[in-house]
């Protein structure tokens, strides 16, 4: 997805994971996955670089979908759907 | 349209086929488990099995890891005492590492200056300490086995390791078959 289509996302729960290191981000998108449908949409807020490369793999490995990423000032904002 | 109808059909029943030899392929694979056996006591060798743990078990995998030796040093509570030691063991036990928050590194420890700077650094850094470390393990259902050998050995004793919801004592066997039906065996 683009960047123009990721903005125009709803998501329907944003996980702010920015207060913490590698593995912090997937451990709290790991546990705010349950509070969502399948189908619906979940955006990670992430300041660390390396959740870029993890959470796509998580995506892949546990069946979720990965829409893509775009950056902010000092983090990064990525979407996923859930499976 | 019936003649479509039956397409789909031949499809699905093609796809089905394909799904079930790939189910039993997967059922003769080995389980999507990690296994850890860890030997070392150190800080940072610590650190690393419980960040990749966690990811491991973020990521769906059963996680099992196997402390022994240097690594039971990790699992002393700080604040529960054993009665009944012999003088060998009450050694052992005042000069190992009480508890997780006390362990050495393994270069630059510096008479324990090296630590304090370290957790210092994580803590700066937003990286979870091994209390939250230990605290997560046991909410994504990692489990931990004390070698029981090595914890008489070390001169330890079951009344002075921490409380964890998964944790049991069991020996070199135990690992050796978790380990066998595991994806991923390591050791630190």
């Amino acid at each position: 997805m683009t960047t123009e289509e990721l903005k125009a996302l709803k998501s329907n729960l944003t996980v702010d994971a920015r207060g913490t290191a590698c593995p912090g981000p997937l451990l709290a998108a790991k546990k705010a996955i349950g509070e969502i449908e399948s189908g619906e949409i979940m955006e990670i807020l992430s300041a660390d670089e390396g959740t870029k490369n993890d959470i796509p793999r998580w995506c892949e490995k546990v069946g979720h979908e990965y829409l893509g990423f775009y950056d902010e000032d000092s983090f990064s904002r990525l979407f996923l759907i859930k499976d | 349209m019936e003649n479509s109808g039956i397409v789909t059909m031949d499809v699905l029943r093609n796809e089905l086929e394909q799904l079930r030899k790939k189910t039993t392929r997967l059922e003769k694979s080995r389980k999507d488990q990690l296994s850890i056996a860890i030997v070392s006591g150190d800080m940072d060798k610590i650190l690393a099995a419980m960040i990749i743990s966690l990811a491991a078990a973020a990521m769906d995998s059963k996680v099992k890891l196997f402390f022994s030796f240097w690594a039971l040093s990790a699992l002393r509570d700080p604040k529960k005492k054993a009665k009944g030691k012999d003088f060998i063991s009450k050694m052992f036990g005042i000069m190992l590492p009480k508890g997780r928050n006390r362990l050495k590194l393994s270069n630059m420890n510096m008479c324990g200056m090296g630590p304090v700077m370290i957790k210092r650094l994580m803590k700066k850094q937003n990286v979870l300490s091994l209390d939250e470390m230990f605290q997560q393990a046991a909410e994504l259902g990692i489990e931990i086995t004390v070698c029981e050998m090595s914890m008489n050995l070390m001169g330890f004793k079951k009344e002075e390791m921490i409380d964890y919801p998964y944790l049991r004592y069991a020996g070199a066997t135990t690992f050796v078959a978790d380990a066998g039906e595991s994806s991923m065996q390591w050791f630190i």
